[in-house]
């Protein structure tokens, strides 16, 4: 006899576990949701298998939650095919709805990240220079392993995303706020990301001592200063990537007295992150000199991987282009 | 043509595994391969980006442990900026640590392994699960245990910002301080973990070492291998999550070598495979010779039964004496019994709960002074810690900037990847015979690799879960002829 509770299924692509623990994270409350639905497929936590979500009905999965960015073959594979079967797909978490950290291998391709895994690693010993291979055959017995992409890709880049729930990883209210509104059919517009439209900046308690017209002459990395608890990062020449994030976290980062690194993403009315932090940092700038700007300039360290930090597959530098390098 | 059994995917660990078993013509096993088909090239990635930022990076390694990559990290920055933590700070790292230790090592034995030995091998696997757990242990254990990791948590969340990806630490101290108010209250928490811990250790007692049936799985040939075993030691030589030296023993329980942890190069070196994207760390001094055990092969373990096989002792009481306990019980040091790997880890679950004590019942705890700021210039750090499964190694090199050039991690797991895949093949040929395939392979099969609470390159946890598993069976025609299922 089958019940009425809709089915929902969660998978990771390129993850780290950190949405797995997420949902382990809402604690008692977990039980309040496997009592109004039915987990068909999760493989961290039960026993269903490919197999059986290739033989569901298309359409037959109410929500499938998806974490982690597209890294292999068999993680596009996966998605694709929980497409079918759903009838809502949530990219859960940084990786699935930007690229997030894994993103950062877009500095890089397959050739360059498997010489530094398989050969050029100081405590590796492989002088046969061998390396994973899509299919090894061992006396007679053939292994298989899924292709390694040059390029990382978000969720969206590979199937059509319904809703977005934001953060690396997404704090237990935001979760809770998205089953509900799922199970109670009060989703926004498609396409949404489930956290408000508006900026860190908006909601941080530190923004009663942002100044009216930031000058910074000099940028700071954290390690090399006293990290003043109540003033604003950019106030006291720290990069925060506030100005360019969307809040919905509590500002976790910075009660801790570290500034923000975007892993939210970016508000509704921006299209790439990264250039808008750019725009952000350059209003600024105390100076109108060039040759002064230069010089402030030079004390940005790393800014392409600080700026897209979670977002580089999903901006508009989408990766590096490797001829560039060689 | 041999005959091939594919397990896909093997569960409550790193979820993107698989198991090939390969079958003679008797129906024997012949061979069995654990292949992880992952990777997403941290090593690389890192190479660009300041060196301060790697402690924020490199827990996205693992959400289930990003603290152990936290701390590992923020170490090789104070050896990369030479420079040492303040005392407070350095006390503020240790508290969060053994709280993490704690939180970990009980989420494992609850929801992960435990449930092989609290609900038995043999049970149904509708039963093996956290809900079979409370089953057996109550109703009232299950709160105790849901109430023990939130606590824990809190303390990881109000230091670090965040419980899952920590952003607290810097070269030279920590961003964050702890006031009186909070002390007293994780004092609190600390107190009831203890309680906690031993709590659980209790239902160890209770349900495994008082049923002659698990004794027997637990010191049976199946699932034990004889190798080396790595693990940190403080200058007393006793277990240290957080700090010390990095101390081998032979299968003998002999001491092979200590080192510090900017020598681990000399020490450790990892092979490959081209069936996994996983890599084979092995002793450098010994050699790899294959896939064997014994004192030839440079195989070893890390995790808790190999942290107490390499250490004199347990670094606080009560914890001690459990520890003189189970080698009492199990024979003597060091112990090869892979099984044991459960009650080792509750009695460092112990240990992390004693700490967290000493550490918030001292008052220099919530000194202000939470920094040292770094002035040399930086360029080579190594960071080591005790992950909750294994030696987990940061090895960073920078520009004078301190900017990343390179980067070298060996990540707790891995370390006991060649083991696991022993592990398996040798349940798998004490259980599979004659080509006969049971259910009862399914559970044994797994628990083979679950003691070891794997964290490939992900955690996991779980909640209530069934063995996710079918076995197809083929015959040299390739025909599939039988098909298991465990539901």
């Amino acid at each position: 006899m089958s019940t009425a509770k809709p089915k929902v299924a969660f998978y990771w692509c390129a993850s780290c576990g950190g949405c797995e623990e997420s949902i382990v994270d809402l604690a008692e409350d977990i039980l309040k949701v496997v009592e109004a639905v039915d987990i068909v497929f999760w493989p961290v936590a039960l026993d269903f298998k490919k197999k059986d979500v290739e033989a569901m009905e298309d359409g037959s999965i109410a929500v499938s939650f998806i974490n982690g960015a597209i890294r292999l073959s068999e993680q596009e594979e996966m998605v694709k095919l929980l497409r079918k079967k759903s009838q809502l797909v949530v990219a859960h978490g940084s990786c699935s709805h930007l690229g997030g950290i894994p993103g950062l291998g877009n500095f890089w391709n397959k050739e360059t990240i498997f010489r530094r895994a398989y050969q050029t690693t100081p405590s590796t010993d492989n002088p046969e220079g061998t390396v994973p291979l899509e299919k090894t055959e061992i006396d007679g017995k053939e292994l298989y392993l899924p292709r390694f992409y040059d390029t990382v890709l978000s969720l969206d880049q590979v199937i059509d995303v319904d809703y977005y729930l934001p953060g690396c990883a997404p704090p237990r209210d935001l979760i809770l706020n998205a089953i509900t509104a799922i199970l109670e059919g009060k989703l926004p517009a498609k396409g949404s990301v489930l956290s408000p439209n508006k900026s860190v900046c908006d909601e941080c308690d530190r923004n009663e001592t942002k100044p009216e017209k930031l000058s910074i002459k000099e940028i700071k990395r954290p390690w090399e200063v006293e990290l003043d608890p109540e003033k604003c990062f950019l106030a006291q020449g720290v990069i925060c990537m506030g100005p360019a994030t969307r809040t919905g976290c509590g500002q976790r980062c910075i009660e801790a007295n570290m500034p923000c690194r975007g892993c939210f993403g970016p508000t509704d009315q921006v299209y790439d992150q990264g250039a808008k932090f750019l725009s952000a940092l350059a209003s600024i700038l105390d100076t109108n000199d060039e040759k002064e700007i230069e010089k402030i300039v030079e004390t940005i360290v790393d800014p392409a991987g600080t700026f897209y930090r979670f977002s580089l597959p999903s901006s508009i530098l989408r990766r590096r282009r490797m001829e560039a390098i060689k | 043509m041999n005959k091939r059994i594919t397990i896909d995917p093997i569960t409550r660990l790193e979820g993107h595994g698989k198991i090939e078993i390969f079958l003679d013509d008797k129906g024997d096993v012949e061979k069995a391969f654990l292949q992880i088909p992952e990777l997403r090239g941290f090593e690389q990635f890192a190479v660009g980006r300041p060196a301060e930022e790697m402690p924020r990076i490199t827990p996205r390694i693992c959400g289930v442990c990003p603290t152990a990559h936290h701390m590992a990290s923020t170490k090789a920055l104070d050896d990369l900026f030479h420079i040492e933590p303040t005392p407070t700070a350095k006390m503020i790292r240790e508290l969060i640590y053994n709280a993490f230790q704690f939180e970990d090592h009980t989420l494992h034995f609850f929801f992960l392994g435990g449930p092989d030995f609290v609900v038995g091998p043999q049970a149904p696997a509708a039963e093996r699960n956290i809900l079979g757990v409370i089953g057996k242990a109550g109703l009232e254990a299950g709160k105790k245990v849901i109430r023990a990791r939130r606590e824990a948590r809190d303390i990881i969340t109000y230091l670090g910002g965040k419980v899952i990806h920590p952003v607290c630490g810097l070269p030279g101290g920590v961003s964050k301080g702890l006031d009186e108010e909070h002390r007293v209250q994780f004092l609190e928490t600390a107190k009831f973990t203890i309680e906690f811990a031993q709590f659980a250790l209790q239902i160890f007692d209770d349900v495994v070492l008082k049923n002659k049936e698990y004794v027997d799985v637990v010191v049976g040939d199946a699932y034990k291998i004889v190798t080396y075993y790595m693990g940190l030691v403080d200058e007393n030589n006793k277990v240290n999550f957080y700090d010390g030296d990095i101390r081998v023993v032979d299968p003998e329980g002999k001491e092979f070598v200590k080192f510090k942890a900017r020598d681990y190069l000399n020490h450790v070196s990892e092979h490959v495979e081209p069936w996994t994207y996983i890599k084979f760390p092995f002793l450098k001094n010994i050699g790899w010779k294959g896939f064997i055990e014994g004192k030839e092969s440079g195989i070893y373990r890390v995790a808790p039964l190999a942290r107490l096989n390499v250490s004199d002792g347990m670094a606080t009481p009560l914890a001690q004496e459990h520890y003189e306990r189970m080698y009492e019980t199990l024979g003597g040091k060091p112990v090869h019994n892979t099984l044991a790997f459960h009650w080792a880890r509750l009695i460092e679950a112990l240990q992390a709960a004693e700490s967290m004590v000493k550490l918030l019942e001292n008052k220099d705890i919530i000194d202000p002074n939470i920094r040292n700021i770094p002035t040399e210039t930086p360029d080579e750090g190594v960071g080591v810690v005790e992950a909750p499964r294994g030696t987990l190694f940061h090895h960073y090199k920078t520009d004078a900037r301190g900017i990343i050039t390179e980067a070298n991690l060996i990540v707790a797991t891995v370390n006991n990847a060649a083991a696991i895949n022993m592990s398996i093949e040798k349940a798998a040929k004490a259980f599979i015979k004659g080509g006969k395939v049971s259910e009862g392979l399914l559970n044994m099969a797994e628990m083979a690799f679950r003691p070891y609470d794997p964290c490939h390159a992900c955690g996991t946890h779980a909640l209530p879960g069934d063995m996710p598993l079918i076995i197809n069976i083929y015959n040299k025609d390739k025909e599939l002829i039988k098909q298991l299922k465990r539901p």
